[in-house]
């Protein structure tokens, strides 16, 4: 994913631990995405995919850091948004992106829906942690 | 401890008007409250009204699915009113078909739905 000109300045940080954290990121997020102008319909996917992503990292990954900043490329500007964890990691991402597979009793639709509904999505995995990144672009 | 989300009884129709942001525990809880509604009231209807949500992910979208499921074998009929157009796009981007959940544009829609279905039911 490329690095869009974030100023680093103006990154805000979520630490999720608990499930009222996952509330707290995805308002940050839709705070970030209302300033930045996007559309709400924009707003409602992008928000709806930190959700789903916000709460991959509380459950499965064990918690950990959302952080989210404005980019901008050429004219049009976004939302970048990273979630971070120290959990077991994914040990197929493909298998994991797959509509409807879930490791536990979940719907499976989390990542593979999250994915769907940004314009960029990167994930990164391993016995450290999971990292994904999401940017949605405004219109 | 989260705080709960009210279940209202009119006659034999619970309403539940979504007003929160919610967390995953208070849809658990919303859930759980609405089936033991459902069977000590012996309501016929459930009206869950989310013109409030801004989002719907797919924790509310299976409380929305199972809920409906679960009031439908107690004997109630549950329809969801007030989706907001964004909403409903993101659902089906994301893949959730809410299938078995009955909706209706608004509250005053939902109401007529839920007499017409009590109606035809006898
Ligand atoms: N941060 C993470 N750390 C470790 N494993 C993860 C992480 N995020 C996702 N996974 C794995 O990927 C699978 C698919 O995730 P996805 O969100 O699609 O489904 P789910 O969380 O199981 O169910 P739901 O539909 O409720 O989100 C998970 O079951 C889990 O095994
Ligand atoms: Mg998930």
């Amino acid at each position: 994913m490329n690095d869009y000109g974030a100023v680093s300045a103006s990154v805000e940080t979520v630490p999720v631990a608990n499930s009222s954290d996952v509330v707290t990121a995805r308002q940050m997020v839709r705070t970030l995405a209302q300033r930045t102008g996007l559309s709400l319909v924009h707003q409602t996917k992008l928000v709806t995919a930190a959700s789903e992503l916000g709460r991959n990292m509380l459950i499965h990954g064990g918690g950990g850091v959302v952080r989210a900043t404005t980019v901008a490329d050429g004219g049009r500007s976004g939302i970048f948004v990273e979630f971070q964890d120290q959990g077991p990691g994914i040990p197929d991402i493909e298998l994991a992106l797959t509509d409807g597979w879930t490791s536990g009793n979940g719907m499976g639709l989390g990542l593979s829906g999250a994915k769907r509904l940004v314009d960029e999505f990167e994930i990164e995995s391993g016995s450290g942690g999971t990292t994904v990144r999401i940017v949605k672009w405004g219109r | 401890m989260t705080d709960r989300v009210p279940v209202l009884k009119i006659g034999e129709i619970l309403l539940v008007s979504i007003q929160v942001d919610l967390e995953d525990q208070m849809v658990l809880d919303l859930q759980e409250d609405l089936s033991n509604q459902i069977v000590a009231t012996g309501a016929k209807g459930v009206v869950i009204d989310i013109s409030a949500l801004e989002i719907v992910d797919s924790f509310v979208g299976r409380m929305l699915a199972t809920n409906a499921s679960i009031s439908r074998v107690l004997g109630a009929e549950t329809i969801v009113v007030g989706m907001r157009p964004a909403v409903a796009m993101t659902l089906v981007e994301l893949g959730l078909s809410l299938k078995g959940v009955r909706t209706a544009l608004n509250l005053e829609r939902g109401l007529k739905l839920l007499r017409r279905l009590s109606a035809s039911r006898g």
